[in-house]
Order: C-alpha cells, then sequence, then structure tokens
C-alpha cells in the first residue's frame, strides 16, 4: 500500500470529517481554539481526540476482525473485566508493568476464546462473541466483588489522564497503536491474508493460508485492543466500573469501522478509515453539544448515519445506480467490460 | 418430529427440572406456588418480547432492538398519560401501532436494502432509546385508573401465590406464538426463510411480506412487553430495560432454538425465561451469592447449548457423510 | 408427437444480461407424455432457457405458449399455477422442515383458518405412495437421502403445477440403483401425460429416458432430434461444436515410468462413506486422467490427496519419505497445488486484484512474515498474465470482473508461481469459453514435458484422450480401473465406467473385473 493509495481511500472519510468540525467550528466559533497551559493542550478538538480514545482503539481491533467478515461484540465487556483485573492488580501491590502484562494478557485471553470459538468451533461470529457479551460483565463484577474499585497509582492514572508533550495520553495510545497496526498488517502480508480470508475463507484454506490461526490472531488483537482500552477507560476515572465500563462501545467501534468505510462483508480493509470513522462519530457527539442539543440527541443522529450508511453501502442501491454491476450469479460468465465500481461504498 | 430436532427442547426441558429439583432440595420453600408466581410475573415483560424475538431468530434474523422499544414504550406511556392527557387505552392504542410501524420499517430495510438485520436493528436500537430520551430523560411515574385495575387484577393460587395480569398476559403470548408458529402460514413461512432463503423463494414463500411481519411482531410484541414492564413498575424510564434483547436472545437460545434459523419452539423459550428466572431465584434464595453470578450462568448456558447445536448439525453432517468444508 | 400442438412451445426466445446476450432467438417445444432432454456444455443457456420458462427469469424478446395460449409468468409461483413446476438441482426445498410440511408450503391446508398438521401428513402419506414411497412424513427432510429428497421435490412439483415438469441434473448426485428408480418415476408421469424437460451431463440417461434432445451452444439451439437414430458421436460434435477426430490424433505417447522418478506415492488410502481405499503412484512428467460420473469419488480421492479431508486409512509418502497431510497447507509445503472444481466457492478470492490472486498461494506458503514485495508480485502477475494469455485490462483488476476461461487462468496462475510437483486440477475446462479450453488442454500437455506430475479430473472424455498418458477410472466411490496410454478414447473410458458401475461391491480398487473387460476390449 502506498501512501496515495491510502489516502484516497479515506477520502470521503476526511472531507465527511472537515465537514463536521466546520460545521462545529459554525456553531461554537471558538471550536477550533487550542490552548496549551499546565504543559498539556486544552481545546474542543483535543477533546475530541481524547475522548474517541476507547472508541478509536476497539476500533482498530474491530477492522481486523470485521475485515475477516466477523464482528466482536464482546469488546465491551472484555473492556470491563480488564478494567476491573487492572484495578484488582494494581490495588492488589502488583508492580504497574506487571499490572498492564497481565492485563493485555487477560485481553488477549478474551480474545483467544472468541477465536477459538470461531475458528475451531465454526460458529457464527455474532454468535460466538455474544456469549461473552452476556457472561463478561458479569465475570467483571466478579473481579470488583460487584463495587467501583478506586485505586491511585499515579502510574496507571498517567495512561488515562497524562499527557506527553502536552497532547493526552490516550491520544499517543491510540494514534500509536493504529500506525503501529497499519504497519504489521500492511508490511508484511497478514493485511492481504486477512482480507482474503475475509472474502473467499474457503478458497483461502485451499490456498494454503492458515485460516485459523489468523482468525485467532485477529480476536486476539480485538482484545488486546480491548484490554488497552479497558485500562484507558479505568485510569481515565481512577477505578474499575464492572457494569458500566465500555458500556455500548462494541456498537460505537462497528460504526467507528462502518462509517470508515469498511464493509461488514469483510475484505477489503482501512485502519486509518476506522479510526477517521471514531473521530467522526466524537466529533458529532461534541457538536450535538455545543449546538445546545440535548446528548440524548446523540443516539438518533448515530441511527440516522447507520441507515445513510446503509442505503449507500446496500447491494439493493449498487444494482440501482450500477447498470455494469452483473447478478452476482452471472458476473464470472460474462467478460466484463465495464469499469469497477471503487471499492468502499460510503462516498 | 425427529429426536434431532426435539433434542435441545428436550435438553432444556430435563435442565429446567433437574435445576429446579437441585432448588428444592436446598430450598424446600422454592416448591411454592409464591416462588412460581413470582417467576411468571418477574419475568412476564420478557418473556413476551422473548415470543418476539424467537421469531426473529428461527427465521436466522436478529433483533436489537427490543430493550429500547420497551423503554420507549414505557416513557411514551407516562408521559402521554401524564403530560399530554391522552386516556389510556388510546396511549395503549397509539403506541403499539407506533411499535409495530417501527418494526416494519426495520423488516422493509432489511429486506429491500439487503442488510445484516443485525446492524438495521443496531440502528432501531438507537433510534428507539433517543426518541425514549427526547420524551423524557427521567423517570416519569404512571398513575392512571385503568392502570391501578390491571394491578390489582390477581388470581390467588392454592399456597398463596399470586397469578397476575401481566404474568397470565405473558403466558397468553407464549400459547398465542406457539399457535402463530405451529398452525399458521405465517409460521410455516419463518421456519422456511430460516432454513435457506433461495429455497423458500423458490418454492413460493413470500419473502418480502414475511420478513417484514417478522419485525413488525418482535417490535408488537416489544410494546406489549414494554407495557407489562410499565405495569411492573408503575413508571416509564428511558434507561430501563437495557441489555433487554441480550437476555432474550439468551432465553431463546437456551430454549433450545437455532441460533442460525430454521429450527426451535416458542415454548422452548418460555422454558428459557424459566431457567434464568429460576437462577435469579435461587441467588436470592441462597442469599450470599451475588447477582453477577446470573450473567456468568446464562453465559455458561448460551455456551453449553451453542456448543451443543454445533455438535449436532456437526454430526448429522457425519452421517450424511458430506464434505465438510475446508 | 409431429402434428400435434405442442404442450410447451417457445418461439424466438432471447435473454440478455447487460448487454451480454445469453440466449439468442432459441425454439423450444415439448409435447404432453414426451420426455425431452435439454443438453449444452455449461454456459449453453440451458439454465437461462429453463428460468424463462418458470418465471425465474423475464425474457425480453419470444413468446412462449402453453397448450397453445401465450403465457408470461411473472415469477415461479406464477410459472406453478400454469402447469410448469421445476425441480433444480440440490437447492430445492427445505431440510430443516418435514416431508409434509416440504410438500404443502405455501398451500397448507386449513381448518377453522388455522393449518392442519394432521391434514397435510395425511394427504402427503397419499401423494407419496404414489410414487412407491413409504416414509414417515413429518420426520424432516434432513434425515433423508437426497434420492428421497428428490422424489418428494418431484411429488411437490407434479402435485403443483401438473403439466410441465422442469428436472435440472435431477441424477448429479443420485447412485445407479437411485438414478432407476428415479427414472422409473419419470416413465410412469409421461405416461400420464405429463411433458418432462430432463437436463443432463450424462449421455447413457439421455440415451436411456428421452425421447427426444435439444442440443444448446453458446446461447443458442443448435438441434432438436428425436434420440432414435441419434449417433452419440454425432451428439457429442453438436455439443461441442467441434470435430472428434483431430483431437484424438494428438493423444499422448506412452510413457516408461521406470524411468520417471516417483514424486509421491498413496497405498490404500481412503475414507470411509467418501472413497474405498487406492493405490496411485505419481510419476513426474505424466498426466493421470481420472474419469467417472459426478458421485463417482473423483472429487474426493483428490480431496484426500491434498489435505482436505484426512484418510482413516492407507500411507501416504512423498519422495519416498512417509507423509501426511491434516490440511492443504501441509500439501502445498511438499509441492502440491490444486485447482478446485467449484471456482466460485473455492478458486478465487473475488474482491482481489488478479495479481493478489495470483500470488496468494506462493504467499500464503512463504508465510506472513515474508512478504512478497510489491515489485516482485508484479513481475508474478505479468508473467503469468503473458505465459497463460489471461485477457484483463490491468493487473489491479478485482477478479470477479474477468470471464470463467480467464479466471480458471489465474487460478492455475496461482499454483504454477508456486512451482509445484503435483498439480491436481478437478474439472479445470468447466465452464470456460472455447478458446481458454484449448489453451488450458495446451498447457497441461507443456506442464507435464517440463517434468510436473498432474493429476486431471474430468467428464470430459475427448480431453482426457487429449491429454492423459493414463486414465484412471472410478465408480460408485471406488477406484476400478486403469486404461495405459495407446487404449484411451473415449469409448473404452466410457465402456471402463459403465464396467465399473456394473461390479458388484466387494471388489476393492486396483484392477478388478474392469480392467479385464478392457484387456479383452483392447485385445
Amino acid at each position: 500500500m502506498t501512501m496515495p493509495a491510502t489516502i484516497k481511500r479515506v477520502l470521503p472519510q476526511l472531507a465527511a470529517l472537515v465537514v463536521i468540525l466546520a460545521l462545529n467550528t459554525a456553531i461554537a466559533p471558538g471550536f477550533l481554539d487550542i490552548a496549551y497551559a499546565n504543559g498539556r493542550l486544552y481545546g474542543s478538538l483535543i477533546d475530541i481526540l481524547n475522548r474517541g480514545a476507547p472508541v478509536a482503539l476497539l476500533a482498530i481491533g474491530m477492522t481486523l476482525v470485521i475485515a475477516t467478515r466477523g464482528i466482536d461484540l464482546s469488546v465491551g465487556a472484555v473492556m470491563a473485566i480488564c478494567g476491573a483485573v487492572a484495578a484488582a492488580l494494581i490495588t492488589g501491590d502488583h508492580s504497574l508493568a506487571a499490572t498492564i502484562l497481565m492485563t493485555l494478557g487477560v485481553g488477549i485471553l478474551c480474545g483467544l476464546w472468541n477465536g477459538a470459538l470461531v475458528a475451531f468451533l465454526g460458529i457464527q461470529p455474532i454468535i460466538a462473541t455474544l456469549i461473552l457479551m452476556v457472561a463478561g460483565r458479569g465475570i467483571a463484577q466478579l473481579i470488583t466483588e460487584g463495587v467501583i474499585l478506586t485505586f491511585n497509582d499515579p502510574g496507571l492514572i498517567f495512561v488515562g489522564s497524562g499527557s506527553v508533550f502536552g497532547m493526552p495520553f490516550p491520544v499517543i495510545l491510540w494514534i500509536v497503536i493504529g500506525i503501529a497496526a497499519s504497519l504489521i498488517f500492511r508490511t508484511t502480508a497478514l493485511g492481504l491474508l486477512v482480507e482474503a480470508i475475509g472474502i473467499n475463507r474457503r478458497a483461502s484454506a485451499l490456498a494454503g493460508i492458515g485460516t485459523s490461526a489468523l482468525l485467532l490472531a485477529v480476536y486476539a488483537a480485538s482484545g488486546l485492543c480491548a484490554a488497552v482500552a479497558g485500562i484507558v477507560a479505568a485510569a481515565d476515572i481512577r477505578g474499575a466500573d464492572a457494569n458500566n465500563a465500555g458500556l455500548w462501545l462494541e456498537l460505537d467501534a462497528i460504526l467507528a469501522v462502518v462509517v470508515g468505510g469498511n464493509s461488514l462483508m469483510g475484505g477489503r480493509f482501512s485502519i486509518a478509515g476506522s479510526l477517521i470513522g471514531a473521530m467522526i462519530i466524537q466529533s458529532v457527539n461534541t457538536g450535538i453539544l455545543l449546538a445546545g442539543f440535548p446528548p440524548e440527541f446523540n443516539l438518533v443522529i448515530k441511527a440516522a448515519i447507520i441507515v445513510v450508511i446503509l442505503v449507500v453501502q446496500s447491494p439493493a442501491s449498487h444494482t440501482l445506480f450500477a447498470f455494469f454491476k452483473h447478478r452476482p450469479g452471472r458476473a464470472a460468465e460474462t467478460p466484463a467490460g465495464a469499469a469497477k465500481p471503487e471499492e468502499g461504498g460510503a462516498r | 418430529m425427529t429426536s434431532s430436532r426435539l433434542f435441545p427442547l428436550a435438553t432444556t426441558f430435563v435442565i429446567f427440572l433437574i435445576a429446579y429439583g437441585l432448588c428444592i432440595a436446598e430450598f424446600p420453600n422454592m416448591l411454592s406456588t409464591r416462588v412460581v408466581g413470582n417467576l411468571l410475573t418477574d419475568n412476564a415483560f420478557l418473556g413476551i418480547a422473548a415470543v418476539g424475538m424467537t421469531f426473529v431468530i428461527l427465521s436466522g434474523g436478529i433483533d436489537l432492538s427490543i430493550g429500547s422499544v420497551i423503554a420507549f414504550t414505557g416513557v411514551f406511556l407516562a408521559v402521554a398519560m401524564g403530560d399530554w392527557g391522552v386516556p389510556p387505552v388510546l396511549a395503549l392504542v397509539i403506541v403499539l401501532a407506533l411499535t409495530t410501524a417501527f418494526g416494519a420499517l426495520m423488516g422493509a430495510m432489511i429486506h429491500y436494502l439487503a442488510m445484516p438485520p443485525f446492524i438495521v436493528t443496531l440502528a432501531g436500537m438507537f433510534f428507539a432509546r433517543g426518541m425514549a430520551f427526547l420524551i423524557s430523560i427521567d423517570s416519569v411515574p404512571i398513575t392512571a385508573d385503568l392502570y391501578d385495575t390491571l394491578q390489582g387484577l390477581y388470581y390467588r393460587m392454592p399456597g398463596g401465590g399470586r397469578l397476575t395480569f401481566i404474568g397470565v398476559a405473558m403466558l397468553a403470548v407464549v400459547l398465542l406464538g406457539i399457535v402463530l408458529a405451529h398452525f399458521t402460514s405465517f409460521g410455516r413461512n419463518v421456519y422456511a426463510i430460516g432454513g435457506n432463503r433461495q429455497s423458500a423463494e423458490l418454492m413460493g414463500v413470500p419473502i418480502a411480506r414475511t420478513t417484514i411481519l417478522i419485525y413488525a411482531l418482535s417490535s408488537f410484541l416489544a410494546g406489549l412487553a414494554g407495557i407489562a414492564f410499565s405495569l411492573y413498575t408503575s413508571a416509564g424510564y428511558s434507561l430501563a430495560a437495557v441489555g433487554v434483547e441480550l437476555d432474550a436472545i439468551a432465553a431463546v437460545v437456551i430454549g433450545g432454538t437455532l441460533l442460525t434459523g430454521g429450527s426451535g419452539y416458542v415454548a422452548g423459550t418460555l422454558l428459557g425465561i424459566l431457567i434464568m428466572g429460576l437462577i435469579q431465584t435461587y441467588i436470592v434464595f441462597d442469599g450470599t451469592l451475588s447477582s453477577w453470578w446470573t450473567k456468568i450462568v446464562i453465559g455458561l448456558l448460551l455456551f453449553s447449548f451453542i456448543a451443543l447445536q454445533r455438535g449436532l448439525v456437526w454430526l448429522s453432517a457425519r452421517r450424511r457423510g458430506a464434505a465438510m468444508p475446508a | 408427437m409431429i402434428g400435434r400442438e405442442p404442450l410447451l412451445r417457445a418461439d424466438g426466445v432471447t435473454k440478455e444480461f447487460f448487454g451480454v446476450t445469453a440466449l439468442s432467438n432459441v425454439d423450444f417445444e415439448l409435447a404432453a407424455g414426451e420426455i425431452h432432454a435439454l443438453v449444452g456444455e455449461n454456459g449453453a443457456g440451458k439454465s437461462t432457457l429453463i428460468k424463462i420458462l418458470t418465471g425465474a427469469y423475464r425474457r425480453d424478446r419470444g413468446r412462449i405458449a402453453l397448450e397453445g395460449e401465450s403465457i408470461d409468468p411473472a415469477d415461479v409461483m406464477d410459472a406453478q399455477k400454469l402447469g410448469i413446476g421445476t425441480v433444480y438441482q440440490e437447492v430445492n426445498l427445505l431440510p430443516n422442515l418435514t416431508v409434509a410440511e416440504n410438500l404443502f408450503l405455501g398451500r397448507e391446508p386449513k381448518r377453522f383458518g388455522l393449518t392442519s398438521p394432521r391434514e397435510a401428513n395425511r394427504r402427503s402419506r397419499e401423494i407419496l405412495s404414489q410414487y412407491g414411497l413409504d416414509i414417515d412424513v413429518t420426520a424432516v427432510l434432513a434425515t433423508y437421502s437426497v434420492a428421497v429428497r428428490q422424489i418428494v421435490a418431484i411429488a411437490r412439483a407434479v402435485d403443483l403445477s401438473g403439466k410441465v415438469l422442469i428436472l435440472d441434473e435431477p441424477t448429479a448426485s443420485l447412485d445407479a440403483a437411485e438414478v432407476s428408480r428415479l427414472f422409473s418415476i419419470l416413465e410412469d408421469l409421461k405416461a400420464r401425460g405429463l411433458g418432462i424437460v430432463f437436463i443432463t451431463h450424462f449421455f447413457d440417461q439421455v440415451y436411456r429416458i428421452a425421447d427426444r434432445v435439444t442440443i444448446l451452444r453458446n446461447g443458442q439451439k443448435v438441434a432438436t432430434r428425436p434420440i432414435a437414430g441419434l449417433e452419440r458421436i454425432e451428439l457429442v460434435s453438436m455439443m461441442l461444436g467441434r470435430e472428434l477426430q483431430e483431437q484424438e490424433a494428438h493423444g499422448a505417447e506412452p510413457v516408461d515410468y521406470s524411468k520417471k522418478p516417483v514424486v509421491a506415492s498413496f497405498e490404500g488410502v481412503g475414507k470411509r462413506g467418501r472413497i474405498a481405499p487406492f493405490d496411485l503412484t505419481m510419476h513426474a512428467g505424466e498426466v493421470v486422467g481420472v474419469a467417472g460420473l459426478l458421485g463417482s469419488g473423483r472429487t474426493e480421492t483428490a480431496e484426500l490427496m491434498f489435505g482436505i479431508a484426512q484418510p482413516d486409512e492407507g500411507r501416504i509418502a512423498v519422495d519416498g519419505r512417509p507423509a501426511s497431510f491434516s490440511s492443504p497447507r501441509e500439501a502445498i509445503h511438499h509441492g502440491f497445488g490444486f485447482c478446485p472444481e467449484d471456482r466460485k466457492l473455492d478458486g478465487i478470492v473475488d474482491d482481489l486484484s488478479v495479481r493478489e490472486n495470483v500470488i496468494l498461494a506462493l504467499q500464503a506458503r512463504r508465510g506472513w512474515a515474508k512478504p512478497l514485495s510489491r515489485k516482485e508480485q508484479e513481475e508474478i502477475a505479468d508473467r503469468y498474465i503473458a505465459a497463460l494469455d489471461i485477457r484483463t485490462s490491468d493487473r489491479e483488476k478485482p477478479i470477479k470482473f474477468l470471464s470463467g476461461g480467464n479466471q480458471q487462468k489465474v487460478i492455475l496462475a496461482r499454483w504454477l508461481a508456486t512451482d509445484p510437483r503435483l498439480l491436481i486440477l478437478d474439472e479445470p475446462t468447466r465452464g470456460i469459453d472455447v478458446g481458454a479450453h484449448a489453451e488450458i488442454i495446451r498447457l497441461i500437455g507443456e506442464l507435464r514435458e517440463r517434468g510436473m506430475s498432474l493429476l486431471v479430473i474430468s467428464s470430459e472424455l475427448e480431453e482426457l484422450v487429449a491429454y492423459a498418458t493414463r486414465v484412471r477410472v472410478l465408480a460408485d466411490r471406488r477406484h476400478t480401473g486403469e486404461l495405459e496410454a495407446g487404449a484411451i478414447t473415449p469409448d473404452t473410458i466410457m465402456r471402463a465406467i459403465a464396467a465399473g458401475e456394473d461390479e458388484t461391491p466387494g471388489d476393492r480398487g486396483g484392477k478388478g473385473r474392469a480392467a479385464e473387460i478392457l484387456a479383452e476390449g483392447a485385445a
């Protein structure tokens, strides 16, 4: 993947983000102002980057899972579990490094569980991850014993509210992890292999791709991202709230991926697109607040966004607008002289 | 009916009996009409919604919006009867019409946009919850004579247990659901679509109409569940019933319905609801166990049933000697 | 039949899909009490024609008349009501519903406004007894064999429609006894005055059951002929649109195996219920053709050889060393390659580009951590696009926009890029255009000369004759015989298959009676 191709791919998302930011600026003239005080940056833009961190982190793993034609409904619950684990470990006098490593390990384990159900038992992803989605919060509460487990370890708190070079640490985290994930998947063959199994798992297996191992890895990556998001969310409030940590964030993460131009049908994916998608969602949230609408309005807007994307991505509207798109059953039989519609529906 | 079709349902029934037996062995008090009455009353709204979810899952779909629809119904009723002065009966009719139309709209989008039900009903979930918030963000008490009357309606069973109006309503919905599933063309069509959409279409099943009806039914029953919930709590609250869709899905699966569609029973869903209620009752009786065990046990049951279903599918594929895809 | 008004008549039916003609000015007629075979290669327009007759597609031009009255069925239901019923190959009926529910779906008997399962069950037993089928109609269809399901589907179609019955490859996955049973049912229906359209790939079945045959090629009708007096060879040449003799002359030279190194050997490899144990030694520089009817165990043989399914007995050796494959991945690491029969489902990764499809297997073998650079990928893709004459405007074009023949060449390129020693091709020429067809046959010969070991499964007998150095014959999930180079002609292959089908089960693999018969034939 060369840079220009990557940028071209996310152009519609970038345009949407710019429009929303412009609207926000029109509503609140001070929107773009950024101030520097007490060693960190302040301003609505920074706020968007910071508050969008958990969803952005989840969206990285979710992008990979969706690229394999899967879905991970459990990430919100895994966030709660990992927040609880981190809080329990740090209050149990473990070192910061041990706490973080073990918490990340728990996240990976959760992901491996999902991945094993999908890869080895052949359970549909939505169903497989539903199990942990239901049970996960119970497990988290088991760890916190039903209370909000607070902590005051400065190191752990730093993860949620510290800043580096003026930038809030969660922002650094999601940008770095996002870039790292993109590099890992695009400089190796992983990206291609993941896309291949998302498009046609049988053909991929017959071509010698280790589909099971890849699926495991992808769900583990999603679990890992959820663990990081869980630590950030817990560190932000200096406590693990098993009931509310990451509640419904799996849905926001899926939305971010879809807004990022990735198809729920798997295949071609763009982590950058999903991250921009997460920022679009956060910008809309902020815009609604700035415009003086009640925050509850958010949900209606999200519903509207989904509907718009569905209409744009829908195969039905494709056949309606694109005469050269043949019936799926016929396409292969027919020499296609027609031009190819650009990938990614969200335009 | 062959054994493999009935096997999950039979398993559920046996699990229920064993679970109830174990509960009684430990707490003999649980064998009382009081417990049975409460079991029905406490789970009435969930049971009603789960019947709708059963049809959705039988057709191979999923409906994530029902919790939000329940909350919307409660808030709408509370505000309509309280602030807007709408007569209670009219308010009930309006809210059921609204929710049914809402479901039909989701069904139409699923069919005509050819999009996964999961994402369409996700939008529905956001929308219904958002609308509930827009009506009111407070918990609004409901004061209406109709509500007092309905809440006062109950049959005292021998032993002191109360068979309440909403408990009976739930059982009635289950009965009607059984009739609808097994003794109407609509029911047959739901199973047909869940079995194989393409074949069903070739055999002349009206896919569009059936899909729209399925989601309309699910939302209608979610509306009805919302009414039951408002009768149960005497209030409407936009944050109520969060996650009820998960409980309903769990009840349907534990009830022996195949999550991939095409196989299952409405009666099984009632058993699923009762098993889940029993776990909660046990935890209450025990007193030392925490409520979060409910979720964990339900998660375990979910896993067991999904694994059991996969096992059955795998076995029947093996028996036929069919090639397993790589 | 001549002189009577036909039961069903189509005149000048034309259908285009987005500017590509699938059916061009086709006439067709079906008499009452007739079984009319419809034959043609894949892509000839058979399925388009029946989909138009059954209302699944609307025709662009032309006229269709049923019993002299012009009809224009809007959908499948409409055609059924008019009297035209269809039984598709397998995507029929609903395995999760009971037999009775399948028979009465959409027209459930009612009592007091509710459906009456009891009545449906009673009437189902009644209907099925006409077909000599006495089964539990309350059991779900999934518990019955494909043959029973097929009969239930026919019963439903006849009960629903009653005038015209269209059967789309109904025998594809039936064994010989089941086919006979099906045919006796068709004879009964014919006697009852139904008109039956029968689509099949199997010549012997055309000759066994049909009264007339209509041959389609490239969307056009070639001819309609009474079966009586129609030479097999004439039928084949009408289907293929070419003379066969010249290809037969190109038959491969006999190979002296003793001088060829053994690439891999399979000894007593088998899997219960899929394929009886077989021995097979693959040498470098030979093409082993595999012939047999559908369902005879051809694909199953390939699946065991490539690690898609695991044998439950037998020994495999590669280069003389014992080996076992638990997945295609391991077979690939031994230098094996496999082009599957179902290109769409098992071959192409449709959204990926031609380049990515070409390098996929090579990349998978190298592992994810050792990516081919973009430049290497482009070089490999360009090399094979040129070598195999893959017609694409651009190597970055998604493979789904290529024609079937070109997709097949891309899949071949995918394996050639891995430089395999043993390449298994399952129906490599199915459903592709004539030009690509010839090129693939030429390529197989070239690869053999370069020393590759090839196993080629094909239903096209003339094709096997053209490239095989020996032909393994399968019947009824067993390897029943082998033809050596020199003895390979379409006729000997066909006779070997037929001999294998007649054999009593129990003869295991190797050279059984079929081989003896062949020896006699060759002598």
